[in-house]
């Protein structure tokens, strides 16, 4: 019998008191309470409140009785949030996902951040003391100025000092005995035996972050078993990364050979030349060439510190069979730490109590001060004591538990989209008024991404950069009226785009000298599409008038391709048809899975297909790549799924990427969006809008599509929640009482009937 | 009876290795490795070399059932067939394509699906037998009649609509319970009311007709006839012979899904937010993981063969004119 299985069992004996009550009372109607006390005593907890569910009620208790939570939890300073999809990594090299990110975020603290209020996005120190500037350095690694050409930049260094004083969470891989070996760092099988959870080993410990920390996890990133999804990325700038990668392949097949599947690879033996320790508090990163955009990158969790002693408690014999790794209960240094992680059901942050200690930031935009956002300005962070996210598949009782109460924010699905929001006269979106009598509010924001069609560019028909092709894209853009979807499909979230940056990123520019004139024109102050006249015009001038081709007089047909199969999407998949039978062109849908999709996009035999981007960092260059030539999807197996080449974008790209921004920069971005127009390799879609819901009790919300760590920020009011909840969640008895008297008063006739046919004499 | 256990139990053998080359099939025909890798490796930024270093890590840079390159056993041996499958046959099922003891996943799911599947089955079947021995007593009636109508009424129903029913009436309208969620150990009651509730009452149309057609059999059997002569009341006519009779196909129909009782329910768990195994199987079909559906086609191919060796032996228990030979 396990460790754990006899916990289980012993905090089942020690039920609450008013629970005890309601199972002492119903031991005449269970007929054997006793003999339940058996089963108690050797079956699982679970088979007991099965057992429990169905001779007890609700114990009339003071917490509601369809209080998801223990009693023990209310008026707690505890935030209650949910997920839908069960994170897979949460190892910061390996995690590269928005609902792994809403985890790790809050453990780990990479260098930068970015500041919580201010737009656009700006980075901001977390534990290192400043953004870093880098140095430039020629192929002689002799210093150059700051303003050096981008083609005399053979390296830039990054000298990083981090914040003296910061201490990991407590964790049994740092615990050390009276004589100060690690405790943990030698376990035979025995040891373990009764080990099945981290908070199984009675003995935590602590350190001080180090320099060599960073250091240590840029390293891991070339670690052959943990796949990190960067380090084809990382190994184009980061110097000798990609030897190193290959270093540590032949490193841990023989060590493994040698020692098992599990031996431990300690990299601090290991030099790597790109990345290297300075001093205790400094380390310092090489780059090959001039890549400003890698300052984002630390601002993700791939570059937040990881301790080595992490690695090598963790990699010891038996450790993974009991799932503990560090993919799976991560150690950090941020405000909060995983203390349960049971993803198919619920994952725990708890506020770590050696966090080094942040202040809310003390300025923003100016509506933030308007919004009451700067009211806890200068207060130490985090606010709420712990975190629970609980699974939740479906969005029905996500949105149900919300409305009671249950959970403190949440986005607005469709099916609730016209319970929960409405749009005024001048078409902003609000809480209806049963809404905003609960006290709800709304929060939206334009996410920073795009939903886009695109045209394969080396289709025979749609592709290619001859005008007719380019005219027939074009008529298709005007033609498929994504005003239209956004309204249908999205209930409204949504802003159509009109190249291929998003609002809020450098070089997006609003407004009608933004707009795309091959598809808009700019009336009455705003941009509205052209009429289907005009995409008729251009169908006729690329020489398919009425949809039929000029030279064969056969109708014009194209293929779409589409992973998104299934009865849900065959509403959206007709409309697309519609849009494009305006212009008399006969649309095939192609849907099928997404192995076969993604084959079909890696061979280049769609024709049309749907994709989206959603933002790394908020760099102009994260967008513009993706219509790069040389980032092709057939040719490199980029990230240019359209496969789109134009020399003049692609030479404006090489010279944009690397600048910093200034006016030049946006000016060429201009540039190249308007190449990017005019060739149409997309329908550029949507950007999505995000709208979040939240209780009047929780503070300080202000949408950041690009930070993840933004959990530390949120306030709330336990006090008010928990009076809520009482008032709205009051149960309703007395349709049991009906029911029950139903069920009484039908079993007459049938005694009756029975008693008559008792006595009735046979014949 | 020894030798027909024994027997049967090395008829499943075959049954396990063909279930196991039939999923291995039907799964690679779908999936493969290059799609598996690209799945687990995320959508962005996925290079050819990621690809191929998560396909050595995980043992899927191998044939799939016929090594070429390799010499003797090793033809067969060195395959992601044998290297996937050789281990089930211990019952180790190894660790998922993310890194997960599926061992571990089971024995942790499979309580909060028994804590569903148990009393669901149990008070499900008392209620049933019981309404379906009151519609046999009042049979040719009105009464008769319109239960019968409402039991396809009830049949006719999907469970989906149970369940949202269900909730926005019990959990949103009347606040009686929580709507979906889950507290290990004994706190779990409270969440299991409904999941249950809701199991028992989407069974009883399907579960009422099937045992009154039982008992209706029975009822128009000569024994029946034999007892009523005799003068007994029909109390005692349905009670005492025609349920111990009708109980012979009613138990060994259960007794063949005990054992999969606790691969649980795909719709009750992913609605009412139970850890269990319901959705186990499904979520590693779409995350394109091979290690845990294998695994669990495994487990549920050899928990059916359980179930129906079960069910032969229960024959023998409540009908002494069955022998196992």
């Amino acid at each position: 019998m396990s460790g754990r299985f006899i916990r289980h069992i012993q905090s089942g004996l020690m039920l609450p008191t008013k629970l005890c009550a309601t199972f002492a009372s119903r031991k005449h109607a269970v007929g054997n309470v006793w003999g339940i006390r058996r089963v108690l005593n050797t079956a699982r907890p679970e088979l007991c409140a099965a057992m429990l569910a169905v001779t007890s009620v609700g114990c009339g208790n003071s917490t509601p009785w369809n209080d998801p939570y223990p009693a023990s939890q209310t008026g707690a300073n505890i935030l209650y949030s949910a997920f839908q999809e069960q994170p897979k990594h949460l190892d910061p090299a390996r995690s590269y996902n928005v609902n792994e990110a809403l985890f790790i975020a809050q453990v780990y603290e990479p260098p930068l951040q970015y500041h919580y209020l201010k737009r656009p996005y700006r980075l901001v120190p977390l534990t290192a003391t400043k953004v870093p500037e880098p140095r430039y350095l020629d192929a002689e690694f002799r210093e150059l100025p700051a303003g050096a050409p981008t083609g005399d930049i053979a390296y830039s260094v990054y000298d990083i000092h981090i914040r003296p004083g910061i201490r990991y969470q407590p964790h049994p891989a740092f615990a050390r005995d009276a004589e100060g070996n690690y405790r943990y760092h030698v376990l035979s099988r025995a040891d373990l035996e009764d080990v099945h959870e981290l908070g199984d080993f009675r003995h935590t410990g602590a350190r001080l972050l180090t320099a060599a920390d960073f250091v240590y996890q840029i390293k891991r990133l070339a670690h052959p078993d943990l796949n990190s999804p960067i380090v084809g990325l990382m190994s184009e700038y980061i110097l000798g990364l990609d030897e190193y990668a290959q270093q540590l392949r032949s490193i841990s097949d023989e060590l493994k050979r040698k020692q098992g599947a599990s031996a431990f690879l300690d990299l601090r033996h290991y030099p790597l030349e790109g990345a290297q320790v300075v001093n205790r508090t400094t380390y310092r990163i090489t780059i090959k060439g001039k890549y400003p955009q890698f300052r984002y990158w630390l601002a993700m969790p791939f570059f937040a510190p990881v301790p080595w002693e992490a690695d090598r408690f963790y990699s010891q014999r038996g450790m993974a069979e009991r799932n503990l790794t560090l993919d799976w209960y991560p150690v950090g240094t941020g405000p909060f730490m995983l203390t349960q992680n049971n993803p198919n059901l619920r994952m725990v942050l708890t506020r770590n109590p050696n966090f080094h200690g942040e202040r809310y930031p003390d300025a923003g935009t100016p509506a933030d001060g308007r919004a009451g956002l700067l009211a806890d300005a200068g207060r130490p962070l985090p606010f709420v004591d712990k975190v629970i996210f609980s699974l939740e598949k479906e969005s029905i009782p996500y949105w149900s538990k919300f409305l009671q109460g249950y959970y403190d924010a949440s986005g607005v699905s469709s099916d609730s989209f016209d319970q929960a929001i409405q749009f005024s006269g001048q078409g902003s979106p609000e809480v209806t008024p049963t809404m905003r009598r609960k006290g709800l509010e709304l929060e939206t924001a334009v996410t920073t991404s795009i939903y886009y069609m695109g045209f394969n560019m080396l289709d025979e028909v749609v592709g290619g950069q001859n005008e007719r092709a380019r005219k027939l894209r074009r008529a298709i853009s005007i033609a498929l009226d994504y005003e239209e979807y956004i309204s249908i499909f999205a209930n409204g979230r949504g802003l159509p785009a009109q190249g291929p940056i998003p609002p809020g990123i450098f070089g997006h520019r609003g407004g009608r000298a933004g707009i795309n004139r091959y598809v808009y024109d700019w009336v009455d102050g705003q941009p509205r599409r052209k009429p289907i006249t005009e995409a008729r015009r251009l169908m006729a001038q690329a020489g398919y008038p009425n949809g039929r081709d000029v030279d064969t007089g056969e109708p014009l047909v194209l293929y779409f391709d589409t992973a998104a199969a299934g009865p849900d999407s065959k509403s959206r998949l007709d409309w697309f048809r519609k849009q494009f039978a305006k212009l008399g062109i006969q649309l095939v849908v192609r849907a099928t899975d997404y192995n076969r999709f993604q084959d079909k996009m890696l061979k280049g035999t769609e024709q049309l297909f749907e994709w989206g981007w959603v933002a790394d960092y908020p760099d102009p260059e994260n967008f513009l790549f993706l219509l790069y030539g040389p980032n092709a999807k057939v040719s490199e197996n980029g990230e240019n799924a359209a496969n789109y080449a134009n020399p003049e974008f692609d030479r404006l790209f090489r010279r944009m990427k690397n600048m910093d921004n200034n006016a030049e920069r946006r000016r060429l971005t201009a540039r190249m969006v308007d190449i990017a127009q005019r060739d149409a390799p997309w329908i550029w879609g949507f950007h999505p809008e995000l709208f979040v819901l939240h209780h009047a009790w929780y503070h300080n919300l202000k949408p950041n599509t690009m930070a993840n760590n933004t959990v530390k920020y949120i306030r709330i009011d336990p006090k008010l929640r928990a009076e809520r909840r009482r008032t709205w969640n009051q149960p309703v008895i007395w349709p049991l009482v009906v029911v029950a008297v139903l069920v009484l008063v039908s079993l007459v006739p049938a005694i009756v009937v029975y008693r008559r046919r008792e006595r009735a004499a046979a014949l | 009876m020894i030798a027909y256990i024994i027997r049967r139990t090395l008829y499943a053998v075959p049954i396990l290795i063909g279930v196991n080359l039939i999923t291995f099939f039907l799964f690679f025909v779908v999936n493969s490795p290059d799609d598996m890798a690209r799945m687990h490796l995320g959508i962005k930024r996925v290079t050819p070399a990621a690809v191929e270093q998560w396909k050595h890590a995980h043992g899927y840079d191998q044939p799939l059932l016929w090594n070429e390159a390799a010499g003797g056993t090793a033809k067969l041996t060195e395959t992601i067939f044998y290297a996937k499958s050789v281990r089930l046959f211990m019952f180790d099922f190894g660790r998922s394509d993310e890194g997960r003891d599926i061992g571990h996943d089971i024995r942790q799911r499979m309580w909060p699906s028994l804590a569903i599947a148990i009393p669901t089955l149990l008070i499900g079947l008392l209620m049933n037998i019981t309404f379906a021995m009151l519609i046999a007593f009042f049979r040719g009636t009105a009464f008769d009649l319109a239960a019968v109508v409402l039991c396809v009424m009830m049949m006719s129903v999907s469970t989906l609509f149970y369940i949202i029913g269900g909730q926005f009436l019990v959990g949103k309208i009347l606040d009686l319970v929580p709507i979906s969620g889950y507290l290990s150990g004994i706190e779990a009651w409270k969440f299991l009311i409904l999941p249950v509730t809701v199991g028992i009452v989407s069974g009883i149309g399907m579960g009422t007709r099937w045992y009154r057609t039982i008992f209706l059999e029975e009822l128009g059997k000569d024994y029946i006839r034999t007892a009523r002569a005799k003068g007994l009341s029909e109390r005692l006519v349905l009670f005492r012979h025609a349920l111990r009779n009708a109980l012979i196909p009613i138990l060994t129909g259960i007794v063949a899904v005990l054992p999969l009782l606790f691969m649980g329910s795909l719709l009750l768990e992913s609605f009412f937010g139970i850890p269990g195994l319901g959705s186990y199987t499904i979520d590693a079909i779409n995350s394109q993981d091979f290690a845990i559906v294998r695994a669990m086609v495994f487990l549920g191919s050899a928990l059916y063969i359980i179930g129906l060796l079960l069910t032969d032996i229960s024959y023998t228990l409540v009908d002494p004119r069955v022998r196992l030979q």
